[in-house]
């Protein structure tokens, strides 16, 4: 048979680009571990939102002017006059905050299954470093729309460099373009926003995931797959990426649309968190806000730079608080990787420092009063310890025997039962009120149970004495 | 030089200080539904407030498509003489005049319902005393020495303050001394159209954003069913 003019097509392409090799390599016979939980699915959302950064990034520069005079109304003109203006700017806007949420809980799966022990050091660091270049993007972007907030945070921001002895002065200059900012900073943040640091972006998660498909996924179980091959040398506890984890993926990014999208129609702003109240003042070079607060994700580090007494160590603190992240491979000593089976007293090390980027965050939003201060500090001190004493309570850890392969989880849907056994406990059936003939629609087992004192206590001490198990 | 000087620290005295913390907010209750609320509002906004204010990121052509109200009796009913249904809300007042009069240009009012939130302005607006130490005679509980006069005060009538004991410490409380032209409920309502004109001005589409909303999680949720579905059929050989 006379192969068909498309498929000629085809074949002219394919003889000369390897995309029938990049496809199997990467997708069909990229062999992933079969055990992936909720927290696995962040990296792709993350590449998923990236894409939705560079989206609706580009539909806004069509209309957006980086020029001190016109940059905040023109941001009104987007979201007023433009053909759905609204919908890219907001869609821009909460992804922004999207990308830190996703990004953060990616680095916690990171941390609490250990993958960024060897052999996959190199992908923590690229990691790391995407989120250095998402924090500068995060940075210069909030500049653009020229509100009082936009221009007093890059102005605190900037003023930090003036801290480093010597060349801070003219190093702070140098970045902003005068002595204050103005519009030569919007132009020089813009073209970085929309240029420079996207096309490092791209080739940092590129970097990424070349690393990451070179030595293969970790795991809940934190054991290497590679381990028990079968005699075709596939990972007997692998899965071909596609078609597994790309439909698992589609299901996923519903459920996350469906977060977005709520935020997106009913709460833009959500709360002054996402959107500040104060930036939709006009930047005002003459009037200094009396609280000035930087977008939630960055909180935790500016809480950590107020906390501490001196400007300059303070500084330190804050680039310390990223730079110790870098480190992490070297620092934990323990070669178990996941959470599961370690010791207790990094399990709790673990909570704390949860813990303590929370309330770093939080401490953040708030005016600096000196109980505040104070707090924070404590916090602060918990965060570094957490880092800088890992070399020497890792050792000391208790580790529980590693399985030699992957262990089934059960999924959301098979514990239901378990949920709907501790709903009846917690409530039990109320006595079949006297029947006064009306209101029989209503009769139903759910609306005919109220608490059950006993049951909520069993639960409870259940729950409890689970929780301190599973932290030993 | 000593003019700029003394504007300069006007403008900081007058701007710099915020709400008071402490003063309970009164709710205001916006409905954007209501398109004759909205438009009351809108008139009431060119009647007393754009004099000095403008709004300058919506014209009257917007208000009339947004409210379903006809060009013309918005031209004629909201707009001030001469206007064009194209034109945006622009005050008559110059720059110069604003800063001899108030040490201040009165700010553009297009997005202060996002940045001051509707409970604030409602509140701002009713919490008008009289203070003769001030230049214009009134002064604010919510926004301490505002430069702004009040527009309203032959509406609302007098307010003096008193202050009350309480246990929690004292407490400042208005007290209306001299009737004015509309009755307390009257005039809380027109505050309140007031509020809910200016919330509506602070994001034009607010409510064409809610209604698709809907559409947008339902699809979403057809969308997330289907895919679900499909990753039992592929996972069902996984064990």
């Amino acid at each position: 048979m006379k192969p068909s003019r498309l498929n000629a097509c085809g074949e002219w392409v394919l003889d000369r680009f390897p995309l029938a090799s990049l496809w199997k390599d990467h997708m069909t016979h990229y062999y992933a571990p079969k055990n992936f939980n909720f927290w696995y699915f962040f990296g792709s959302l993350a590449l998923l939102v990236l894409v939705n950064q560079f989206l609706t990034g580009i539909l806004l520069t069509m209309n957006y002017k980086p020029d001190a005079k016109l940059a905040f109304d023109s941001v009104e003109y987007i979201m007023r006059d433009v053909s759905w203006g609204w919908l890219v700017r907001y869609m821009h806007s909460t992804g922004a905050s999207a990308f830190f949420i996703v990004v953060y809980l990616h680095m916690f799966r990171g941390i609490m299954y250990g993958s960024f022990k060897q052999p996959r050091e190199l992908i923590w660091i690229f990691g790391m470093l995407i989120f250095v270049a998402l924090m500068a993007e995060a940075f210069m972007g909030y500049l653009l729309p020229w509100g009082q907030m936009s221009y007093w945070g890059a102005q605190v921001i900037i003023s930090l460099f003036s801290a480093i002895p010597v060349i801070g002065g003219d190093l702070s200059l140098w970045i902003r373009g005068d002595y204050v900012v103005s519009d030569a900073t919007l132009n020089r943040f813009f073209a970085f926003h929309v240029i420079a640091v996207p096309l490092v972006l791209v080739m940092l998660v590129f970097m990424h995931i070349v690393a990451l498909h070179e030595v293969g996924s970790n795991n809940p179980d934190g054991i290497d797959i590679k381990k028990v091959k079968d005699k075709d040398g596939v990972p007997l506890d692998g899965i071909p990426f596609h078609p597994y984890y790309t439909v698992k993926d589609i299901a996923r990014v519903g459920v996350f649309l469906i977060f977005f999208a709520t935020i997106i129609f009913y709460m833009p702003e959500m709360g002054g968190y996402f959107l500040e109240h104060a930036n939709f003042i006009p930047a005002d070079p003459m009037k200094t806000p009396e609280h000035i607060a930087p977008l939630w994700y960055f909180t935790p580090f500016y809480a950590i730079l107020r906390a501490i007494p001196d400007k300059f160590a303070g500084v330190i603190g804050m680039g310390g608080a990223i730079v110790v992240l870098f480190l992490l491979p070297w620092l934990d000593r323990n070669p178990v990787r996941s959470i599961r089976y370690r010791g207790g007293i990094y399990k709790k090390a673990l909570a704390l420092f949860v813990i303590s980027f929370i309330a770093l965050g939080y401490l953040g939003t708030q005016p600096a009063t000196p109980v505040m201060t104070n707090v924070a500090r404590v916090f602060t001190a918990i965060y570094f310890g957490f880092f800088l004493l890992m070399p020497i309570y890792t050792r000391w850890e208790k580790t529980k025997p590693v399985p030699e392969r992957v262990t089934a989880e059960l999924s959301l849907e098979e514990q239901f039962p378990a949920f709907i056994e501790a709903f009846e406990e917690i409530t039990e059936v109320a006595p079949e009120p006297v029947d006064d003939g009306q209101h029989h629609a209503f009769r139903s087992t759910f609306f005919s149970r109220r608490p059950n004192p006993e049951g909520i206590r069993n639960v409870t001490t259940r729950l409890a004495k689970k929780l301190k198990e599973s932290l030993d | 030089m000593k003019n700029l000087i003394t504007l300069l620290l006007l403008m900081i005295l007058s701007f710099g200080v915020r709400a008071s913390e402490g003063i309970d907010l009164q709710e205001a209750d916006v409905d954007l539904g209501d398109k004759t609320s909205l438009l009351r509002g809108a008139k009431h906004f060119v009647t007393y407030c754009l004099g000095c204010h403008s709004i300058k990121q919506v014209r009257y052509l917007r208000i009339a498509l947004d409210t379903h109200a006809d060009e013309k009796e918005v031209l004629k009913d909201i707009a001030p003489l001469g206007a064009s249904i194209y034109d945006q809300l622009h005050s008559a007042m110059n720059k110069h005049d604003a800063e001899k009069w108030f040490g201040t240009q009165p700010p553009d009012l297009s997005l202060v319902a996002r940045s001051r939130g509707a409970d604030w302005l409602y509140t701002y607006l009713k919490s008008y005393y009289s203070d003769t130490s001030r230049p214009f005679g009134v002064n604010n509980l919510v926004f301490e020495d505002t430069a702004m006069p009040n527009p309203l005060w032959q509406l609302q009538g007098e307010q003096h303050e008193v202050i009350r004991k309480t246990i929690y410490g004292d407490r400042i409380d208005l007290v209306l001394e001299k009737e004015g032209t509309l009755s307390e409920k009257e005039f809380d309502q027109m505050v309140n159209d007031l509020v809910t004109f200016l919330v509506y001005v602070g994001e034009p589409v607010q409510m064409e954003r809610q209604s698709m909303g809907k559409y947008v999680l339902f699809f979403l949720f057809m969308f997330f069913a289907l895919a679900y579905l499909l990753k039992k059929e592929y996972w069902k050989d996984i064990h």
